[in-house]
């Protein structure tokens, strides 16, 4: 059974490893868009890909979040990644395979999988 | 859409963007009902307001003109033959409470609300979230403001390790409430 006491043992493992982690300057952000049009369509397996597979690759640089409708609901589910520069790719119609592909393509070695941008979809 | 579950999802945004620190979630079987609760302590809303958030053609946000959370949640639950209540206090929060009639062959699974919860925590790890889960008598809670005073300062909720622990705990008691039989 998981108990309080579990979760303290697991709070003096992880404490001295979390300043590296804390440290989030230059990190890369993912939003998945999940207003009533991003959920319907399917956004949160989506965000659940992005999640396990970013935690898996023990990613530290990564940011998973979450955002509302940004307007293209033709297009969910919509998951927007933001380089530190403020830069934006915008992926579309995602599916938890293709979350996969973008992590290991794009979070970890940088190439933009063009075509599940918007650019290649519209 | 094809789970209640996500239905919570959307609906707990709601509560989110109001402020929120702390959002309760329950889930209540008790027979043949089920009562799906969510109450916040967000910015509320005027009795205006309220009335208008069941039109599908009211919404805050700005990108277009409809806003369809609250109604299809609404009338997921009336088509079940069961009820959906509103009520919000403006500087106290809102209560949100929807009754499912489980036999109807118009009800919608519950679905994956473990997942709904786990990504609730994870993506918005200053929150507070209350989750209750009961049926027939039997219940568990998860309260990540108790978890919050075991983690201390130097551990956050959404540290790998935390969300592991979370995610086996939702799955244990969901099975101890429900006999294994899930």
């Amino acid at each position: 059974m998981k108990s309080l006491e579990e979760l303290r043992a697991i709070k003096e493992r992880v404490q001295n490893q979390v300043a590296m982690r804390e440290d989030k300057t230059g990190a890369l952000r993912v939003q998945v868009g999940m207003a009533t049009c991003g959920i319907a369509a399917g956004a949160r397996p989506v965000l659940n890909a992005f999640v396990e597979e970013c935690t898996k690759r023990n990613l530290k640089n990564v940011i998973v979040t979450q955002t509302g409708c940004i307007g293209i609901c033709q297009f969910e589910p919509v998951v927007e990644v933001v380089s530190a520069d403020g830069e934006k790719v915008t992926y579309v119609k995602m599916t938890p395979e293709k979350a996969i592909r973008v992590v290991n393509d794009h979070l970890v070695n940088g190439n933009v999988v063009t075509e599940f941008t918007i650019g290649a979809n519209s | 859409m094809r789970e209640l579950s996500l239905h919570v999802m959307d609906i707990v945004q709601n509560s989110l963007s109001a402020g929120a620190s702390l959002t309760e979630i329950s889930v209540t079987e008790q027979g043949k009902q089920m009562a799906i609760a969510i109450i916040d302590n967000g910015r509320g809303m005027s009795q205006e307001q309220v009335k208008s958030v069941i039109d599908p053609f009211f919404t805050t946000r700005t990108t277009r003109k409809v806003g369809l959370g609250v109604p299809l949640f609404k009338m997921a639950a009336e088509q079940t033959g069961g009820s959906f209540s509103i009520s919000s206090e403006l500087g106290a929060g809102t209560r949100l409470t929807a009754v499912f009639q489980t036999t109807s062959v118009d009800m919608i699974p519950l679905g994956d609300i473990n997942s709904t919860i786990s990504l609730l925590i994870r993506c918005n790890p200053d929150r507070d979230f209350l989750f209750r889960r009961a049926k027939d008598g039997k219940e568990f809670t998860l309260d990540t403001r108790e978890l919050r005073r075991v983690l201390g300062e130097g551990v956050a909720l959404d540290a790998p390790e935390v969300m592991e622990w979370i995610d086996a705990y939702l799955a244990e008691q969901t099975e101890t409430i429900f006999g294994g039989t899930i």
